[in-house]
């Protein structure tokens, strides 16, 4: 009982957030709400399932231009389902790879992936808009419209596309978060789990690895998608440079952060590495130890980099179980 | 035709320099299991010691010293991290080095800034003809140096002491350990050459005709990726026919652009990548790599 007490409190807490605090806040936290989905699906994938990808911007951008293409031309919310189903798509056309290539070499081959989406995403002007990029539509479901134009004001403050987005990314992580902890605590995840200890093992208790495998790289880019799609709304303009290798790389870093194959967890690394830059660079200007950038001192960007890479080296060498690990050590001692 | 060839050994050329920084990738996940992306960082730093210390020094002097610093730095990457956590699965040391590489090019990327850094080589913008072919004389050297280096390290596996210590760490670390090899120093060689070796593709892949040390360097070092991922990651041979496939390919699309412009622009960035994904499919553990087999 006192959990729901709890769930409620949160609700009502990140309810108010758009009344209390200003644009810059909401961005940030919209940044946040896509990486936490994207991030739960990596999870899956390498924490549970045991596969290591570094592909995972590639099928985030496949959700980001799906939403971006699909918008103007069919209702958002269909545009948002399509998006997400071309993801998911997209990663059961790469599992023949994942399901031939192992370990290491499925995470070096994934990692062609991202390559050939910045091909794709730089040349096929016609879709994407090239390296100008393309605007992303506004979302709306059932005739209201996630815009400023409505003129809406809720206790005094007006309610533009930020404020609106807000309780959309909210929803969109609670059912994200709700899914997740359900496929990892259900039968196909101690399948995956199963397959990621030991595939021989998994195959002689009647779990079809191939189809497990593929199952969990759909599920996981569907993940992607879904964040992309936030993440396209926050945005409001997508230009194929976000969805480099470097996006790869944070998702990976987030989920190591927050302890690989846990859901709460990758939330968690997933607010740290988005807001982190984002947060450092808004008060740069009262941070004395940071330099103005561009003057040679270690600025906003490079510190948060720095800090970046530290946690990284941190967290492996010292909680390798990631924040989750922490949370949970403390649980069991007392 | 004329224009094939040319391409072609201008390809072969760009591959050795790839194929040195191959052969580091896989000499230290041979002796360590390691996969080691901070490689593209510590390239950088080599190339960065060189092209800030030629002016001072002498170019022969800086080259030996930024080699000498880039396996320092390698090996320190070994002996403070990776170390303490040996027993860890692959994923989580490469992404222990990746956090390592962040660090590290963060750093040298502020130092740079947007500068172009001259490496100070001798040979300058020189080309040389080489049977009606020309060629920057910087990247004819560097096929010689490659060459020279790599059928040295072929040699001292193959027939001194120090090799069969690191072929016996590789194949089975506990047996070698109990045989008197020395794991820790053997890991620390496999490192500091690793090192040396990407300082010296630094070099050459920030000499003529590319215009200097930039902070974009370190990701050069990723185009080795596929060299290593093609040839099959625990094969030194693999490695250096990796590197060369990689660097024909990648000339060749970009030669070719104005044909291939139905597959757009830049297209020789991408074609080594493409390649590696269909040799996987094909061959999941490259060309040369032993294939995982599953005991029960």
């Amino acid at each position: 009982m006192s959990r729901w007490a709890a769930y409620a409190g949160i609700a009502v807490v990140l309810a108010a957030v758009p009344i209390w605090f200003e644009s810059f806040w909401l961005q940030t936290g919209l940044f946040a709400m896509a990486a936490i989905i994207a991030a739960i699906g990596l999870s899956i994938l390498v924490g549970i399932a045991g596969q290591l990808s570094l592909a995972h911007a590639f099928f985030v951008a496949i959700g980001a231009y799906g939403y971006a293409y699909l918008a103007d031309k069919i209702p958002p919310v269909l545009a948002l389902v399509a998006a997400v189903l071309a993801a998911g798509v997209a990663g059961a056309l790469f599992s023949p790879i994942a399901g031939r290539v192992r370990g290491i070499y499925l995470g070096l081959a994934s990692l062609g992936l991202v390559f050939l989406g910045q091909h794709i995403l730089q040349n096929a002007t016609g879709i994407t808009g090239g390296y100008r990029g393309i605007a992303v539509p506004p979302f709306s479901v059932f005739g209201f419209e996630f815009t400023g134009a409505d003129g809406m004001v809720v206790l005094g403050v007006p309610f533009g596309p930020l404020e609106k987005l807000w309780y959309l990314g909210v929803v969109l992580v609670a059912a994200a978060l709700w899914y997740g902890h359900n496929l990892v605590h259900s039968r196909p995840g101690r399948a995956l789990a199963t397959l990621r200890d030991s595939e021989v093992a998994a195959a002689t208790n009647g779990i079809d690895v191939v189809r497990y495998k593929a199952a969990a790289f759909t599920v996981s880019s569907m993940y992607a998608g879904l964040g992309g799609v936030l993440m396209a709304l926050a945005f409001g303009r997508i230009v194929p440079e976000s969805f480099g290798l470097m996006l790869s790389i944070d998702f990976l870093v987030m989920i190591v952060i927050g302890g690989a194959g846990s859901v709460g967890g990758a939330a968690a690394g997933a607010v740290f590495v988005t807001a982190l830059p984002l947060v450092l660079n808004h008060y740069s200007g009262s941070l004395p130890l940071l330099a103005e950038p561009g003057s040679g001192g270690v600025g906003a960007a490079e510190f948060s980099r720095l800090l970046y890479g530290a946690a990284i080296v941190a967290v492996l060498l010292f909680a390798r179980d990631g924040l989750a690990g922490l949370v949970h050590r403390k649980e069991r001692v007392r | 035709m004329n224009q094939f060839v040319t391409l072609l050994v201008g390809g072969l050329f760009l591959g050795a320099i790839y194929a040195l920084v191959a052969v580091g990738f896989v000499t230290v996940f041979k002796a360590t299991h390691v996969i080691n992306f901070a490689q593209g960082s510590v390239l950088l730093l080599g190339a960065y010691v060189i092209a800030r210390s030629h002016a001072s020094l002498g170019f022969a002097l800086a080259v030996v010293l930024g080699v000498l610093v880039a396996a320092a730095a390698s090996v320190a990457i070994d002996a403070l991290l990776i170390r303490r956590i040996r027993r860890a699965d692959l994923g989580t040391l490469a992404i222990l080095t990746l956090g390592v590489d962040i660090l590290l090019a963060t750093e040298l990327s502020r130092r740079i800034g947007t500068d172009v850094l001259n490496i100070g080589a001798p040979w300058g913008n020189d080309v040389t003809e080489l049977f009606g072919i020309r060629i920057a004389t910087s990247r004819v050297i560097a096929g010689a140096v490659a060459a020279v280096l790599v059928a040295g390290f072929w040699a001292v596996f193959k027939f001194t002491d120090f090799g069969i210590a690191m072929r016996s760490a590789a194949a089975d670390g506990v047996t070698a350990s109990l045989m008197g090899i020395r794991l820790n120093r053997v890991a620390a060689a496999a490192w500091a050459l690793a090192g040396a070796l990407a300082a010296v593709g630094g070099l050459f892949l920030t000499s003529f005709p590319a215009a200097g040390v930039t902070s974009g360097v370190g990701l050069l070092a990723l185009a080795c990726i596929p060299a290593v991922v093609l040839g099959g990651f625990d094969s030194p041979g693999g490695a250096v026919l990796g590197g060369l496939i990689i660097g024909v390919v990648s000339v060749l699309t970009a030669g070719y652009q104005e044909e291939l412009s139905f597959l757009g622009r830049g297209l020789g960035g991408v074609a080594p990548f493409a390649v590696m994904l269909l040799v996987l499919l094909v061959r999941p553990s490259g060309l040369f790599g032993t294939r995982e087999v599953t005991r029960v």
